[in-house]
């Protein structure tokens, strides 16, 4: 039972951290200057004083700030996250829209970024100062640096346009509405590829860096010595004693950059035109649209907590020492 | 006499003079899906209560308007046939084509057009579009008095486009706010070429041919799906690989030069007449130094407008020097339009008595900007002004609003903008220049606080004035004068491009562009 209370402490602190996200960005985006009837003036191409006046009354933003703040929480205490200012929709429906699409590409991500990754740093490890090593710490270094935007880009012109063979923006070819699902399925993995490969690429590396130290200190251990000398194979070696040992860092370093792929995927989803949260995240604190830009800061607090429990309990999964010291 | 204008005459202009797009329009194939890439999601789809292109783009798909427009600024039937102003400008009566259903298949009366412009009299930011509109007489279901309280000249153009959509009565008129109506955005009842298949936020609104369009053979197109592409970059890679067909209001320079010369794609400035974007540099002619109108002078003088046009537009931009697009008919090309003469600045400033000091400057002055695609014509302004002894902080500002509260707070010196004429000078012209805009807190009111009683006087006559002869007059003497106060350094107009497919026929060029009905277009 040791397993449930932790959790339940968990879930204790991710209660008060996610009051703590909505009062913290309720009062920064308060802060803020400009508001909604500006950016809907601006969309609109101008209005008038009386218009302006017209759209802070419609959505309360004559009211005092405390006033607003509280009846914010007493609303959200009620599941009901309020109607998007800029769009006149339930938030909740905005974020359902979503949500999906950026679970999909952050997933995907994590995946491609993992397997690769692990897969990079183990044969780089296998001959540190080989030039395949080397390639891989280029590579690495590459993909760490360059900024996602650039390599979604730079992508996009090499793989859309230099060589057509994927396409260049959205989640689905709008033409297929009608084609059986399977085909629809595929098409949405089509798609897929290339922000999913944009958004692992800063993440490979990491991951593949810290694989290849990892390995390489297992290595060194006594060990694997002890494995070699009773004449294991150097695949066996590798990949059932030394590779599981140091998987424990990969997977805690994921679990810890799990919320930096969600805010990555703002770019990625902005270049490719991908139909996720961190495309509407942008235009809505653009927008100044408070209850758009706070449903989806929840929602992503609740995907990175989330995450963070799953990365503990697959560390105790692959590690049974952590589950023991509770 | 009674000054008519009716649709035989203007088909006997038609006849006359043979038009290119009439001859083009011979042999329109049926059938057939537009791929549309558009920038933004759009609020929702109903223009009588949403201004801006985002709207505007599907919404003229959607909902038909009385008038339409050509390339030649001449008024077109669309949903009236015909039209007809009284002598003293005071009524205007609407003859609407007879047969003509909403997508529901109601049919569209006179009623709807009286609830329609009503409607946006009470919700569409631009209030001067329908302000002398007293009320709406509905004698029979084919005809619309409109009775105005003074003469109204801009009230054709307000009638076109995404500026006036007849909207169901029965739908819109049913009590809820008509700004949150559910019909905005999805079952969309509309009365134009295509019906609403699907809207999908951020991703596609689908629209397919109305099968019952009042026009016979009209859409040509079976469907339109409208992608929402929001990345520049992106948008010009799908128009190459041919993912797309068209998009529109594209102003990237480097972009759009690439893809002037890409295989099977056409790239025109034609058609944004009515749009009418000019970018300019504003001014506070009311606090600081920029309230010496020698000071702004001077600073005309040393500002390059051609060096912007080459250089930072690389040429895919229109110089303009009046608060007027240069595609208007009231363009008035000869005004003083300060050709670059440094020394003249300096010799001003020097006789205005603003001597240099110490470090060689005069005074400070900031200067604003908005987004991130205007940021060089902000620092181009800097080292131009040192020249003059100016020294210049730019102030650049994270997003639209942050820049909104500055500017429209009047707490600048100086600030990049850009503003759209919106066809009719009245609609968005006269809003920059008049004392009696100046409203604190309103973005693109007159937040140069200009202020010239010989100016106000004049946009005032203008905006009754029905002879366009005499209308055109009064504009003149309007750019000659605000050339001479400078309250703005106008720059260049937008340079918006229309890109698409060489496998399109009847490409709009209009000029209202992409924001009006895409009837006559077809694919080879």
């Amino acid at each position: 039972m040791l397993l449930a209370k932790q959790i339940l402490s968990r879930l204790a602190y991710a209660l008060a951290l996610l009051f703590a996200v909505l009062v913290l960005n309720f009062v920064l985006i308060h802060i803020a200057p400009g508001d909604i009837a500006d950016t809907i003036a601006g969309d609109m191409g101008g209005a008038t004083a009386e218009v302006m006046d017209q759209i802070r009354a419609d959505y309360g933003l004559d009211k005092p700030f405390i006033v607003q703040l509280g009846l914010y929480l007493w609303n959200v205490l009620h599941l009901d996250f309020g109607y998007s200012f800029f769009f006149n929709t339930p938030v909740t429906d905005l974020i359902a829209e979503r949500l999906p699409a950026t679970l999909l590409l952050v997933i995907t991500a994590q995946i491609f970024a993992l397997v690769i990754g692990v897969v990079l740093g183990v044969i780089s490890a296998k001959k540190p100062n080989g030039a395949l090593s080397h390639f891989v710490t280029l590579l690495a270094l590459f993909g760490y640096s360059a900024p996602v935007f650039w390599t979604g880009i730079m992508l996009l012109i090499t793989f859309s346009l230099i060589f057509p063979v994927f396409p260049v923006a959205n989640m689905i070819d709008v033409t297929l509405m009608d084609a059986p699902l399977w085909r629809q399925y595929l098409d949405v993995a089509h798609h897929l590829f290339l922000p999913a490969i944009t958004l692992a690429s800063v993440f490979l590396a990491l991951y593949s860096r810290l694989c290849r130290a990892s390995m390489l200190e297992v290595l060194g251990s006594d060990y694997i010595r002890t494995a070699r000398a009773k004449g294991l194979s150097p695949r066996e070696v590798i990949y059932k004693h030394a590779l599981k040992n140091s998987l424990g860092p990969v997977i805690t370093l994921a679990g810890l950059q799990f919320s930096a792929v969600v805010s990555g995927a703002v770019l990625v989803e902005t270049v490719f035109s991908w139909p996720g949260l961190g495309t509407l995240a942008l235009q809505s604190i653009l927008a100044r649209d408070t209850p758009t830009i706070l449903g989806i800061l929840f929602f992503s607090a609740l995907v990175v907590i989330i995450g963070n429990l799953l990365t503990d309990i697959a560390l105790r999964l692959i590690d049974p020492r952590i589950a023991n010291k509770g | 006499m009674l000054r008519k204008i009716t649709s035989t005459l203007i088909a006997a202009a038609f006849v006359a003079v043979p038009h290119v797009a009439a001859v083009a329009d011979n042999h329109p194939k049926q059938g057939g899906t537009l791929i549309w890439a558009i920038q933004n999601t759009p609020r929702h789809l109903n223009p009588a209560v949403q201004s801006g292109i985002a709207t505007g783009e599907p919404g003229t798909q959607l909902f038909a308007a009385p008038i339409r427009y050509d390339e030649d600024w001449t008024p077109q039937p669309y949903l009236a046939e015909s039209w007809t102003t009284s002598d003293d400008g005071m009524t205007v009566t609407l003859n609407l084509v007879k047969g003509a259903t909403f997508h529901d298949g109601e049919p569209i009366t006179s009623s709807d057009v009286a609830f329609s412009i009503k409607t946006v009299q009470e919700n569409h930011p631009f209030k001067t579009m329908f302000a002398p509109v007293e009320s709406v007489d509905t004698p029979d279901a084919h005809t619309a008095v409109i009775n105005l309280s003074k003469p109204h000249p801009a009230l054709l153009l307000a009638m076109s486009s995404q500026l006036l959509p007849i909207i169901p009565e029965h739908v819109y008129g049913d009590g809820q706010d008509p700004k949150k109506h559910p019909a905005n955005s999805e079952g969309v009842v509309g009365s134009g070429p295509f019906k609403l298949v699907e809207f999908k936020r951020d991703q596609h609104v689908i629209l397919e041919r109305n099968e019952n369009f009042f026009i016979d053979g009209r859409p040509h197109l079976d469907k339109i799906v409208m992608r929402i592409i929001k990345d520049g970059s992106a948008r010009a890679i799908a128009l190459e690989n041919g993912e797309v067909h068209i998009s529109a209001f594209e102003q990237n320079p480097r972009d759009v030069n690439r893809l002037k010369k890409a295989d099977g794609l056409t790239a025109t400035n034609e058609g944004y007449a009515a749009i009418g974007p000019l970018a300019w540099l504003a001014f506070n002619t009311k606090t600081g130094k920029t309230a010496d109108k020698r000071v702004r002078q001077a600073i005309a003088y040393a500002v390059d407008r051609n060096f912007i046009n080459k250089v930072i537009m690389l040429g895919t931009s229109t110089p303009a020097s009046t608060g007027i697009h240069p595609g208007s008919p009231f363009y008035e090309p000869d005004v003083e339009n300060y050709d670059v003469n440094i020394d003249k600045a300096n010799e001003i400033l020097d006789a205005a008595g603003y001597p240099r000091g110490d470090d060689d400057m005069r005074f400070t002055l900031t200067l604003d900007y908005g987004w991130a695609g205007i940021k060089a014509q902000a620092e181009y302004i800097k080292p131009q002004l040192k020249k003059i002894g100016i020294d210049v902080q730019i102030r650049s500002s994270p997003d639209f609003p942050t820049w909104a509260k500055r500017v429209g707070g009047h707490d600048f010196d100086m600030t990049w903008d850009v503003v759209f004429n919106w066809g009719d000078p009245v609609i968005g012209v006269h809003r920059t220049y008049q004392s009696s805009n100046i409203k604190k807190g309103v973005i693109w009111s007159n937040t140069q606080q200009y202020s010239n009683a010989r100016v106000d006087e004049l946009l005032d006559q203008a905006a009754t004035e029905m002879d366009p002869a005499k209308r055109k007059a009064l504009y003149s003497e309007f750019q000659k004068i605000v050339a001479e106060d400078v309250p703005v350094y106008w720059a260049y107009a937008l340079p918006y491009h229309t890109i698409h497919s060489n496998k399109l026929g009847n490409a709009p060029r209009g000029i209202w562009a992409t924001v009006s009905p895409l009837d006559r277009v077809y694919i080879k």
